[in-house]
């Protein structure tokens, strides 16, 4: 390796209103090392990226690059001083084919010639298959990112940046994507590699640097590191793993979903086709499945915000309704937990009190003749908050008003308060801090001990498989058999998720419906 | 050095009261200014303009007459703001109201009866219902924007009064005028101040104002229409009936503009002539943005938005200046409020240049 580092940051600090986003952060990239960047949310990741990246201005510190202070200004620079961003999110048009939206993207004198054999180079070298022809609708997510990829690739870049590239893909996809990360770093490409997912820094990283509140804790080597000890350094805590009870579930259906289909209202949404599967009571369903393949129109089915077709494919405790809605679906004991906090499950401008009042309604009795309890909704928010560890001056406090840990809690505790016989949460966990998170688990777990039948839709496989009972995985819209899941592999988790159906090959499985 | 537009980490509540009181300001110190460019004494101007109306017993009462229509509109127009409901047409639905019930008031010209005018509050409130039913009907079965249907109607119910007052409901012993007959007693409203013109529809628009607060907080319909307007997710998660809402919202605002309609031609004017409204049904919107879509605020800007046409045509008599200050004055003060409004996310900051700002 070369003596001179790529990147080097010297005490940068940023500064957002009334939070520190980023504390005299140092960070050191040598030529073709692969550097993660790790940290929970919130701990000032994407502010550092951006910072590299020329989206946004630091408060002060400077950035040296191969051995030069620079200032880099906007996006176009870097690109220019040879940096290439994949981000988390892609910047792609669904309507347009592949080709044409890497020409969008780059120089005009690197596009106008010969793009399509170029392309075609590329994803031969590094191993992206990729049709320049496509339709971006057509494709999966994991060819999404390979088109990003690849852009950033067709311009040389001497550093990538790669934000959260695997949240989206299966276990057989991120192989794919590691492959061509290790053939880049030995062709002196550095990646700055972020993550909070510590099995694949392990197994990919030379180094890590770890962050915690926008400050840097520590930077190690991740060889040498367990996944327990690095966890351990991001979180600045030891890990809790929730506590499991030893139960046998009895056959006894809860929720039976019957041939549901669902007809999407969103464009480009997933309709979903012949749904079928049952949850018992105490026990916990896993759906898991990659991003966009149908979890959300599956939650609004199950919510009553979108009605089912028919009305006996939901049934409860054998009441048929899909019919229902979400008010009456509440009333015979459904609660839900959407995805998105602010907006979704909480109105952010409204007091807690007020939050609290928004789904529990009818089932806590809080109305008299239309006009609201405002006294009994206010104990029944202060009870939420006592039971459930929310931190929070006051009721009158504002949703917004909360952390995304500390709301999450909250949207939880309003729910299981209502002593639910189902419970349906979606992501239950995402873009919550560790802590949080493992309180949130805990009280699904100690939500099944009392009979209730729990479904959690979510994309973090380590989560299904630490607190689920069965799975299951959603793709195209359709679920595959539900297995328990001690008798699947990540590497079968991940099959599926891809589309491919394993059932054949794994022979007969034991269900326990 | 430059002063610059910073967000805040949070909503400033104080900011909400405060931009209204701003734009009274501002629009104080630019009217002075453009009475002084006009060759007008600036502080004569605004001392007749604001000062002089409001200074007899009589000028108050008449503060007040003219306040009655505005906040009746308002609140109606508040509430369905309140649920991103547009209703822009409270100027036809005014209009409708006058005609059911001066029309009911003019058929039973011959009648005495105390039964008569609770009859014809009744009848103009379903009138300005019946005109927002229609945009109502419209988006929810076509989808259509109810800011355009119901600014349309508004049109097509003055031209409908313009019809009716030139034809059926002319005075026959009128000479031709476009005008209809006197009301007789019983269709008149009892007055509040002997000798002015100041009727119960004041009193009525104050006892709707607090219902209509009591409903807003303590009410789950209340409750809903907040909601909707936030966060339209949570309250479909929540299980709200948006079409249930957009009833409610538009037959309720049409229902108040009918109201101030038919209390109009009941008070004020005692008959119905070819102009009902100065354009009350227009200036109570800016009367609900300015009362922040808040009931008691919506009574203080009504009042407030009184005064300028009273102050405008006091000017148009003492000072001689043109009746379009009226009109001036009222667009001045929305659009100081609209501004205004962006210092309740935002503050101001004195900073650096911003290459200062960039890493050194």
């Amino acid at each position: 390796m070369l003596t001179i580092p790529r990147l080097q940051l010297c005490g940068v600090t940023k500064r957002y209103p009334g939070v520190i986003a980023n504390n005299n952060v140092n960070l050191k990239i040598m030529p073709g090392e692969i550097h993660a960047l790790l940290g929970e949310n919130g701990a000032g990741k994407s502010t550092l990226v951006k910072y590299i990246y020329g989206i946004q201005k630091a408060d002060s510190g400077s950035l040296v690059w191969c051995g030069k202070n620079t200032k880099v200004t906007n996006p176009k620079m870097a690109r220019k001083m040879g940096i290439g961003m994949v981000f988390q999110h892609f910047s792609l048009f669904d309507a347009l084919r592949v080709k044409e939206n890497i020409a969008l993207g780059i120089s005009s004198k690197l596009a106008n010639f010969d793009l399509e054999n170029k392309i075609i180079n590329i994803s031969k070298r590094y191993g992206l298959p990729l049709d320049p022809d496509r339709y971006v609708y057509t494709l999966s997510v994991g060819e999404r990112q390979r088109i990003e990829v690849v852009r950033c690739l067709l311009q040389n870049p001497s550093m990538l940046i790669m934000d959260e590239p695997t949240s989206v893909l299966t276990p057989q996809e991120v192989e794919l994507l590691f492959r061509t990360l290790r053939q880049l770093s030995t062709e002196g490409v550095s990646i700055l590699y972020i993550s909070h997912k510590l099995q694949e820094i392990k197994d990919l990283c030379h180094t890590a640097t770890i962050m915690r509140m926008g400050e840097v804790v520590t930077t190690c080597k991740p060889d040498q590191e367990t996944p327990q000890s690095m966890a351990e350094m991001m979180m600045g805590k030891n890990l809790i793993a929730p506590k499991r009870f030893e139960k046998t579930i009895k056959k006894h259906p809860a929720l039976v979903i019957n041939d549901l289909n669902v007809k999407s209202d969103q464009s480009y949404g997933t309709d979903l086709k012949d749904i079928n599967f049952t949850v018992n009571r105490g026990e916990i369903l896993g759906v898991a499945g990659i991003a966009g393949n149908g979890q959300k129109e599956l939650m609004a089915a199950l919510s009553g915000e979108i009605l089912a077709e028919s009305s006996i494919s939901i049934k409860v405790e054998n009441i048929p309704i899909g019919a229902f809605y979400p008010n009456q679906r509440r009333d015979i004991g459904m609660a839900f937990v959407p995805e998105e906090r602010l907006g979704h499950a909480a109105v952010p401008m409204m007091s807690l009190w007020e939050n609290a009042f928004l789904s529990s309604t009818s089932k806590m009795n809080f109305l008299n003749n239309g006009f609201i309890r405002v006294e009994s909704v206010k104990a029944y928010t202060r009870e939420i908050i006592k039971k459930f560890g929310v931190k929070t001056p006051n009721i009158q406090n504002i949703a917004s008003s909360l952390s995304g840990g500390n709301l999450q809690k909250y949207i939880f505790g309003r729910e299981i308060l209502q002593n639910p016989r189902i419970i349906v949460a979606i992501q239950p966990t995402w873009g919550v801090d560790a802590g949080s998170a493992a309180a949130i688990r805990q009280s699904l777990i100690d939500l099944t001990a009392k009979g209730c039948a729990v479904l959690i839709i979510s994309q973090d496989l380590e989560e299904l498989m630490e607190i689920s009972d069965r799975l299951s995985v959603i793709f195209e819209g359709q679920l595959s058999p539900a297995v328990k899941t001690e008798s699947i592999t990540a590497k079968q988790l991940g099959m599926l998720m891809g589309g491919v159906t394993v059932f054949s090959e794994m022979g007969a499985i034991e269900n326990v419906c | 050095m430059f002063v610059r537009l910073e967000a805040r980490p949070t909503a400033s509540k104080a900011m909400v009261y405060q931009s209204p009181l701003i734009a009274i300001f501002l629009t104080l110190i630019i009217s002075m200014v453009m009475f002084w460019l006009m060759d007008t004494d600036p502080f004569l101007a605004v001392n007749a303009f604001f000062i002089e109306p409001v200074s007899t017993i009589d000028g108050v009462a008449e503060l007040l007459v003219k306040a009655t229509p505005l906040i009746l509109i308002a609140l109606g127009l508040s509430l369905g703001f309140k649920a991103n409901v547009w209703n822009i047409g409270a100027e036809g639905q005014l209009t409708l109201g006058a005609i059911f019930g001066g029309g009911l008031a003019l058929s039973f010209f011959d009648v005495d009866t105390p039964l008569l005018l609770p009859a014809m509050l009744f009848l103009g409130i379903l009138g300005g219902m019946f005109w927002a039913a229609i945009p109502a009907f419209l988006k929810i079965r076509y989808n259509t924007n109810e800011i355009l249907t119901s600014l349309m109607l508004t049109y097509v119910g003055l031209l409908l009064l313009s019809y009716l007052i030139h034809g059926p409901l002319r005075d026959p012993d009128g000479f031709n005028f476009p005008e209809s007959r006197l009301f007789h007693d019983s269709a008149l409203l009892p007055i509040i101040i002997e000798g002015s013109r100041l009727h119960i529809g004041f009193l009525l628009a104050l006892f709707i104002a607090v219902l209509t607060w009591m409903f807003t907080i303590k009410h789950i319909i209340g409750f809903q229409i907040r909601v909707i307007g936030l966060a339209p997710a949570a309250a479909s998660f929540a299980g709200f009936k948006q079409k249930k809402l957009i009833w409610i919202t538009l037959l309720f605002s049409g229902g108040t503009a009918g109201l101030a309609g038919a209390l109009e031609v009941a008070g004020p004017i005692g008959q119905i002539v070819p102009v009902i409204s100065p354009g009350y049904g227009f200036t109570a919107i800016i009367v609900a943005f300015l009362g922040r879509l808040h009931p008691l605020g919506v009574v203080l800007a009504g009042i407030l938005m009184a005064l300028t046409y009273l102050g405008g045509d006091a000017a148009q008599i003492t000072m001689n200046l043109p009746n379009a200050v009226t009109g001036v004055f009222q667009g001045m003060l929305l659009f100081f409020l609209l501004a205004s409004d962006v210092l309740i996310r935002y503050r101001f900051k004195i900073g650096l240049t911003k290459k200062e700002d960039s890493l050194g």
